[in-house]
Formats: structure tokens, sequence, C-alpha cells
């Protein structure tokens, strides 16, 4: 029982390391487009590291079912809603960020 | 007369896989609330099977691939090529990790290349793919020429899209359009 608390509480521990790493670049990258790639990389992952631990926790139910399906549509559903924010930002035109430029 | 009869009873194939399909995940669901309580509950049952066949009538058509397209064997490839991403998921997090903290650069730009894919499936797929690895995000896609839009967050993401071609020619096996 110990051993499952301590792996899920790992695995839930780096979720909340990279959903916090994500959250540090959205304020800290100079742009709109480079803060995209913070939020919906660390997200993806930070969430299915977090889902999986709380698996761990659950031990095997129906629930582990529901848990992997929502986070099999997570990684379907995040990439497909980072890129409709990027082509919306590409095509009403927001300036891309050159090495060399002012902060955004 | 034979060829339409073929065809009823691929209709036919076509509306049962979907419903049990269909009810196997609302059992998946739901079925802790049905064995609790009581051991036969046919009332929950009963509205369980509604429910897959109302979505059954509403989506067999599409959710069943027709003859010939050669499904299980693409689904085969799909799966080798589902867990290669998902290791790829991982990298592309510590990849903009590392780019958080300042070990690696931040140099964005924007690029554009054609690729070999034409059906709609495998440019979702490709389009997701270029999302979740490291340091590149599809920005547009236009499916007549297999045209995509890419910001990528330094230069090496970028030439691994443009020089290399490894997950093009990994999507382009696994969809058979090389």
């Amino acid at each position: 029982m110990l051993a499952i608390d301590i792996i899920a509480t790992i695995f839930m521990a780096a979720g909340a390391f990279f959903m916090i790493t994500g959250t540090v670049g959205l304020l800290k990258f100079p742009d709109f487009y480079t803060r995209m790639h913070a939020t919906g990389k660390c997200d993806t992952l930070g969430q299915v590291l977090v889902i999986l631990g709380c698996m761990i926790y659950e031990g095997f139910t129906f629930i582990t079912i529901k848990l992997l399906l929502v986070s099999a549509f997570y990684i379907l559903a995040g990439p497909a809603s980072t890129h409709a924010l990027m082509k919306a930002g590409y095509v009403t035109g927001v300036p891309v960020w050159k090495k060399g430029d002012k902060r955004m | 007369m034979e060829m339409m009869e073929t065809r009823q009873n691929h209709r036919t194939f076509k509306f049962a896989l979907t419903f049990c399909i269909m009810f196997i995940f609302w059992l998946l669901l739901s079925a802790w609330t049905i064995y609790l309580p009581e051991p036969y509950d046919f009332t929950k049952i009963s509205r369980g099977v509604l429910v897959a066949l109302i979505v059954t009538f509403l989506t067999y058509e599409i959710f069943v691939p027709s003859r010939g397209e050669k499904v299980l064997f693409k689904l085969r490839r799909f799966i080798a090529y589902v867990a290669w991403e998902l290791w790829q998921i991982y990298l592309a997090t510590i990849d903009v990790a590392k780019r958080v903290l300042g070990i690696l650069p931040v140099d964005p730009q924007v690029i554009t290349f054609d690729t070999t894919l034409r059906s709609d499936f495998a440019l979702v797929t490709f389009a997701n793919s270029i999302t979740l690895t490291p340091g590149t995000i599809t920005i547009d896609v236009e499916p007549e020429m297999g045209r995509y839009t890419v910001h990528a967050i330094a230069k090496e993401p970028a030439d691994s899209l443009t020089v290399d071609q490894t997950m093009q020619k990994k999507v382009g096996y696994v969809f058979m359009e090389e």
C-alpha cells in the first residue's frame, strides 16, 4: 500500500512540476507564439502524469478506465486547441518575435 | 441483385459492429452503477441499449470504414506510431522546460513545407504530431497541397521537419501515402 502511495505521489509531483514549468514559461517567454509553446506542451504531459498518478492511487476499477479515456482525449484535444489559438493569432496578424527584438 | 444483397449485408454488419462497440463503451462507463445496487436491473440496462441504439443509428455510416481500406493493417502500424509519439511528448516537455529555465536558446521562426499526405486522417495525425513533438507547433494546413505552416521555437526543431523529415516518413508509412 505504501509503495503504491509513493509511486502515485512521484507521478503527481512530476505532473505538478511540468505544469509549474509551463506557467513560468507563459510569464517568461517574449511573445504570443512562444508562450503557446510553453502552455500547449507542458500541460499535456502534466495532465497525463497527474491522471496516471490518480489511476495508480485508486487501484484497478472502472474509474481507471474512465481516467484512461480522459487522458487519451486530452492528448487528442490539447494539440487541437493549441493549433486553433495559433491559427487565430496568425490570421489576425499577431507579430512574430525574432531574436533581438523587444519583448512584447 | 446479388451485389445489392452483399451491400445490404455489409450495412447490417456495420450496424451490428457499431452497436456492439457502443454498448461495450457504455458498459465500461457506467457498469458500476448497474451491478452495485441490484444484480440485474433491467431498467438501467434498457436505457443503455436505447442510448447505444440512438448513437449507432446516427454514426454507423461513418464509424466503420468501407471495404478495401486495409484498416487492420494500418491500425497495427498506427499503434506502434502512438507508442513512439508518447515518447516524443515526454521529450517535447523536457525541451520546453529547458528553454523556460534558460538552458537552451529561444530563436523563433515560421517555416512552410510540403508533404505527400492527402487523406484527412493522415493530415490531422501529422498536424497533431507536429504540435506534440519538441519545439514545433502547427499554425496552418492546406489540404490540397499537403502544405504545412509551422512555428518553430529554434532552428534545430525546424531542421528536423524540413531536412530530416523523420516524422513525415513515419506518418506516410502508417497511412501508406509515401
